[in-house]
C-alpha cells in the first residue's frame, strides 16, 4: 500500500543547524496495516507524515502510495489520497463553520460541482449516522458552530472529516495528546472503530508506548531519523515497556530519553 | 424627506460595495486595497462606455473589469506569494493609469447628455427611477452573494478564511479559492462604481479616494446592529450598514458646522474607533479587575 524507499531530507543544510530529519528510510505498509509509531523528540514522526503529507518534498527517494507515485505530487492533490489528523484539536476544522457544513466540505472536496448547494439532503442524512456511531450526541448538533464543541469533540469530528471518504491512508499525528485522559480514551475508542469497520490503512504516533504496543498491528520504533525497530505479531504480542527501553539502550548506548513518551501506564 | 430618500438611494447603491468588502474583509479576514482601484475602474468604465451609447453594457462590462482587478491582487498573493495588504497596493496603484485611460486621459468625465439606465426605464420618471434601480441591484447583488456562500465553492472560500492550513490538507486549492473570492468582491465594487457614475452623472477618478474606508464603516455599523453572526445576515447588514452610515453622513453634512471636505476623517474616526472597541473593552476589564483585588486586599 505505502511504500518509502530510501527517504532523506535535510534541514538547514550547510548551516551550523543542519539537522537529518530522515535518514535513508525505507518502510513499507501492507493494505490494512495499523502502525503505531513511538520516539524520542526530534526522531523524524512528525517530518515522516509531512513528507508522506507533501508538507516538503523529500530531499531523496521515492514515495509509493497504493501504486501512485506522490515524490512530487503537490500537497493538496496528495489530501485526496491521505487522510491526516493534527495533536492540536484547533487544527483541523474551520471553528465558524458548522459540523455539518465542516463534514460536507470533507465529503464533497473531489466530487462535488462547485455551484451546487452543500450540504445536500443527502450528505446531511449520511453525516447523521456517521456521527451516531460515535455516541457522543453531535448528531444531534449539526448546526453548531465547530468553534463551540470541547477538545474531544472537535477531534471526532476532524477523524470524520478525514475518514468521510474512505482514504488509502489515514495518519495520526498524537491526536489524543492534548485531551484530558477519559476524553483521550473516548477519542481512541472511537479511532480503533473507525479503522477496523473501514479496514483502513493507518500509522499513528503516539507518546504512549504501552498503548502503542497494545494497539494496531505493528510498532515501529524511530530514532534521529531512522527506522531502529520494527515489531509485529508474536514478537510484539510479547514485548513490554522495559524490554523495548533495554533494547534501545543496547542499541543506541544510551537511555531513552524524552519529557512527553510515557513510559509506564 | 428629501435627505432620507437620497441618502436610502446611495446607501443601496454603496451597499453592492459593502457586500464586495464584507467579503474581503470579512470572509476572507483580509482587508483589500484593490477596492480603491476597482471601484474608480467599474466608474470609468461604465462611464467610458455609457458615454458611447451602451449604458446596460457598461454594467457587465464594469462588473467584469473589476472581477479582473481582483484576479491580479489575488495572482499577486497567492501565485507570488506578495504580502496581502501590498498586493492591494500595488494593483489599486497601477489602476490609476488605467482608469486615467479608461477616461481618456482625463481625471473626470461628464455624461450630462448621454443616456443612463436612469433615463431608460418606460413608465418612470428619472426621479423615480433613481430610487427603483439602487433597490433592484442591490436585492440582486445581496441575494447572488448569499446563495453564492450556500454553495460548495463558497463553503471552500469561507473555509480559506477561517482556517486556511485545514482547507490546503483537505485537498481544496486555496490560491484559487481566494483569486475567485477576490473576483467577486471586486466585481461586485465595480458593480457599485458604474452604478455610482451612471447615478450621479459623471465620473471622477477621485471620488474612489477613501472608498475602502467608507465600505468598511458599513460593515461595521451593520455588525453594531445586528452583531457578528452567519455570513447571510452578514452581507444583510453590510447593506443596512451603507444606509445608515448615508444616512448619518447626510445629517452631518446638513446639521453640523463641518464643512463636506471633513467627511472621510469622520468614517476613518468611525471604523478605528469600532476596530479599536475589543481592545477598550479589555482595558476597561483589566482596569475593574485590578480595583476588585485592591479593594478585596
Amino acid at each position: 500500500m505505502l511504500e518509502i524507499t530510501n527517504a532523506v531530507k535535510v534541514f538547514a543544510k550547510g548551516t551550523p543547524i543542519e539537522h537529518t530529519a530522515l535518514n535513508h528510510l525505507n518502510l513499507t505498509l501492507t493494505d490494512g496495516e495499523f502502525v503505531t509509531v513511538i520516539g524520542s523528540n526530534g526522531a523524524g514522526k512528525s517530518t515522516l507524515f509531512n513528507a508522506i503529507c507533501g508538507t516538503f518534498l523529500l530531499d531523496k527517494g521515492r514515495i509509493l502510495l497504493d501504486g501512485t507515485d506522490l515524490t512530487h505530487m503537490p500537497e493538496h492533490k496528495r489530501a485526496l489520497m491521505i487522510g491526516r489528523v493534527f495533536q492540536d484539536p484547533m487544527k483541523g476544522t474551520a471553528p465558524h463553520m458548522t459540523i455539518e457544513e465542516n463534514l460536507s466540505l470533507a465529503h464533497s472536496r473531489s466530487t462535488a460541482r462547485p455551484l451546487s448547494f452543500a450540504p445536500s439532503k443527502k450528505q446531511t442524512a449520511l453525516f447523521r449516522d456517521r456521527l451516531a456511531a460515535f455516541h457522543m450526541g453531535l448528531e444531534d448538533r449539526m448546526k453548531t458552530q465547530v468553534g463551540l464543541l470541547s477538545g474531544g469533540e472537535r477531534q471526532a469530528v476532524t477523524l470524520l472529516m478525514c475518514t468521510i471518504v474512505t482514504p488509502k491512508l489515514l495518519l495520526l499525528d498524537e491526536h489524543t495528546a492534548a485531551l484530558d485522559p477519559a476524553t483521550a480514551e473516548q477519542v481512541m475508542e472511537i479511532t480503533r472503530k473507525t479503522v477496523e469497520t473501514y479496514r483502513l490503512t493507518t500509522m499513528m504516533i503516539t507518546h504512549n508506548i504501552s498503548q502503542a504496543l497494545t494497539t494496531g498491528t505493528r510498532t515501529l520504533m524511530m530514532d534521529e531519523g531512522e527506522v531502529l525497530f520494527d515489531m509485529d505479531g508474536a514478537g510484539r504480542a510479547r514485548m513490554t515497556v522495559d524490554d523495548l527501553m533495554r533494547m534501545y539502550s543496547g542499541t543506541r548506548h544510551k537511555a531513552l530519553d524524552s519529557d512527553r513518551m510515557l513510559l509506564k501506564k | 424627506m428629501k435627505l432620507l430618500i437620497d441618502s436610502i438611494q446611495l446607501g443601496l447603491l454603496y451597499g453592492v460595495m459593502a457586500l464586495g468588502i464584507y467579503i474581503s474583509f470579512r470572509i476572507l479576514a483580509v482587508p483589500d486595497l484593490t477596492t480603491e482601484g476597482s471601484f474608480a475602474f467599474g466608474l470609468s468604465v461604465s462611464a467610458a462606455v455609457t458615454s458611447l451609447g451602451h449604458p446596460v453594457l457598461a454594467l457587465p462590462a464594469a462588473v467584469l473589469a473589476g472581477a479582473a482587478a481582483g484576479a491580479v491582487t489575488g495572482l499577486l498573493q497567492t501565485r507570488w506569494k506578495i504580502h496581502p495588504i501590498l498586493s492591494g497596493i500595488i494593483t489599486m496603484s497601477g489602476l490609476y493609469s488605467v482608469n486615467l485611460s479608461v477616461l481618456g486621459g482625463a481625471p473626470n468625465l461628464t455624461l450630462v447628455r448621454a443616456v443612463t439606465i436612469f433615463k431608460l426605464l418606460p413608465f418612470l420618471s428619472k426621479n423615480d427611477a433613481k430610487t427603483v434601480l439602487p433597490v433592484f441591484f442591490a436585492c440582486l447583488c445581496l441575494a447572488v452573494s448569499i446563495l453564492f456562500f450556500k454553495t460548495h465553492l463558497g463553503m471552500c472560500i469561507r473555509a480559506v478564511g477561517d482556517n486556511e492550513d485545514m482547507v490546503r490538507a483537505s485537498s481544496i486549492h486555496t490560491g484559487r479559492c481566494k483569486i475567485i473570492a477576490f473576483c467577486v468582491s471586486n466585481g461586485l465594487i465595480a458593480l457599485s462604481g458604474a452604478l455610482i457614475a451612471q447615478y450621479q452623472g459623471y465620473a471622477d477618478i477621485s471620488s474612489s479616494t477613501g472608498i475602502l474606508v467608507v465600505g468598511l464603516a458599513s460593515v461595521i455599523i451593520g455588525e453594531a446592529v445586528f452583531g457578528r453572526r452567519g455570513v447571510t445576515v452578514g452581507f444583510l447588514s453590510s447593506v443596512v450598514g451603507s444606509l445608515l452610515y448615508r444616512y448619518i453622513i447626510a445629517l452631518a453634512t446638513r446639521y453640523s458646522p463641518l464643512p463636506a471636505h471633513m467627511l472621510r476623517i469622520v468614517s476613518a474616526l468611525i471604523v478605528a474607533l469600532a476596530l479599536a472597541l475589543p481592545a477598550f473593552r479589555e482595558r476597561i476589564g483589566l482596569a475593574r479587575l485590578r480595583k476588585g483585588d485592591e479593594r478585596n486586599a
